[in-house]
């Protein structure tokens, strides 16, 4: 796994450059228009949030950035969402090896019902990896990675199952590091968590976020001015407002981020 | 829109009390001079009494707007509205300061009978009183271009300051023997300066509420 650490640091080298591009994105479920016309840069080694109330279209926006709300049979997309300058939805982008670089954790987590070991190994394996020694570094690089080795190295054949909720999200992020991922997006990752496990997991984003580039949809709105760099508000499907997390809490453009981050709707 | 009916009410709460402090902090300054030109020994001896009262306004409002920042967690306008009454809240406990040392000036002068330029400090009294009575109603209403306007009129009073300063120095050359009144109400002029700068203070407040930007209006 030397590899990670390798584009890690050629990755702090151009911090200042764009992971994606989103440009005039339209999205309908239906006749439903969910995403109007998304205009957002990505930048690389940043934590970005999304916040904004239920049904503005924020877990749609980052589930479209791995191409996952394809799941969804009536979607229908316009504009171009560029992944490190590349059109996902060009016709010969193949979306395994979109999400092999695009990572995903879950509002609640959802470990694999495997030993911890088989829940880190189980992406590298499908990628090919058999050789026992190179996966026992891929797990503890992967659990090193995630702030959970210390706590579970001794029992790495329990089943994922048996660790508590917070110990659970941080085995999904292990996970989601072990296939080295350039970008980590998160859906309210803490959201099922007590406060300390919220902390441990919020620790935890500040440093993958020197490795990684992070988009965290979060409905918490001190944990996006705790975390973030960047922030964008989203209603009713639009951007209202994108920019640097200090300007969004203190000097807000638009009276409708002031309004909703003041917590006077939504 | 859902409102933040607990925090607009508890804010409300810290607003009424900077309003009683901002009120009795300008009425003891003002009566401050009323008895230092009338030889109002016991007036004088009340208002040192009762400052206490101004000081524990203030930290009653220190406490409740310490609790609402821990237990609303507000943010962008809603943060700044509660520093900048903080920040008031000292401003005004200030001017009560200022009140009280001008009572202790007027006990000094005793029965003494004035010198003449005393009445400089008079219309000086009505200049400050005045910037911190608009300065206070500009700040309920949250009015920057008021605000400004008023921070303006900081310049006529250190210009009356200056003036002052000047005539009871003059004073002191002729009448040497006065020396002791003149040093204090050299003291009370400069008291009723610094009362001016603080309404000033307010201004800058009531800029960096609305814009988030720090203001510097006494230049």
């Amino acid at each position: 796994m030397v590899q990670t650490l390798e584009k890690g640091s050629v990755l702090n080298k151009e911090s200042s450059s764009i992971v994606y591009d989103t440009q005039q994105l339209n999205l309908w479920y239906g006749t439903h228009h969910a995403l109007k016309n998304i205009n957002l840069q990505i930048k690389e080694n940043e934590v970005t949030a999304i916040i904004g109330p239920s049904g503005c279209g924020k877990s749609t926006y980052i589930k479209t950035l791995n191409r996952m709300v394809e799941l969804v049979p009536t979607v229908k997309t316009s504009g171009k969402i560029l992944y490190r300058e590349r059109n996902i939805f060009d016709a010969d982008y193949g979306v395994e090896e979109l999400r092999t670089k695009v990572g995903m954790v879950f509002q609640k987590p959802n470990p694999f019902p495997k030993s911890i070991y088989d829940n880190i190994a189980y992406g590298p394996r499908i990628h090919g990896i058999k050789n026992k020694k190179i996966l026992d570094e891929i797990v503890e690089k992967s659990l090193r990675g995630a702030a959970i080795w210390d706590e579970v190295k001794d029992r790495l054949t329990t089943n994922a199952y048996s660790l508590s909720g917070g110990q659970q999200q941080r085995i999904c992020i292990a996970r989601c590091l072990a296939i080295e991922p350039d970008v980590i997006l998160m859906d309210e990752p803490t959201s099922a968590l007590d406060p300390i496990s919220t902390l441990k997991v919020e620790e935890l984003i500040q440093e993958l976020k020197k490795e990684y580039s992070i988009i965290i949809v979060t409905h918490n709105m001190q944990q996006a001015a705790r975390i973030s760099d960047k922030t964008a508000f989203f209603l009713n499907g639009e951007v209202v407002e994108f920019d640097d997390t200090d300007v969004i809490f203190s000097t807000p453009a638009d009276k409708r981020t002031e309004d909703y981050i003041s917590g006077r709707f939504g | 829109m859902v409102g933040r009916e607990k925090f607009d009410a508890d804010l409300q709460k810290v607003q009424a009390l900077l309003l009683e402090l901002s009120n009795t902090a300008i009425d003891t300054l003002n009566n401050s001079i009323d008895y230092l030109l009338s030889h109002n020994i016991e007036g004088a001896l009340s208002i040192i009494n009762n400052d206490i009262h101004i000081n524990r306004v203030e930290e009653d409002i220190n406490d409740q707007v310490i609790l609402l920042i821990a237990k609303q967690q507000p943010v962008s306008t809603d943060l700044r509205r509660l520093i900048v009454l903080i920040k008031a809240a000292g401003d005004m406990e200030r001017i009560g300061d200022y009140a009280v040392s001008i009572a202790k000036e007027t006990i000094r002068i005793g029965k003494d009978a004035h010198i003449t330029p005393i009445h400089l400090l008079d219309e000086m009294r009505d200049k400050t009183i005045h910037m911190l009575k608009k300065i206070l109603e500009a700040f309920v209403n949250e009015d920057m271009e008021e605000a400004r306007k008023i921070a303006k009129l900081d310049d006529e009073v250190d210009e009356m300051y200056g003036k002052t300063i000047r005539t009871l120095l003059a004073s002191g050359v002729e009448h040497p023997e006065q020396l002791s009144q003149i040093t204090q109400l050299s003291f009370v002029c400069r008291y009723l300066e610094r009362s001016a700068d603080h309404a000033t203070n307010m201004a800058e407040r009531v800029l960096f509420l609305l814009k988030g930007k720090h203001y510097e209006l006494n230049n």
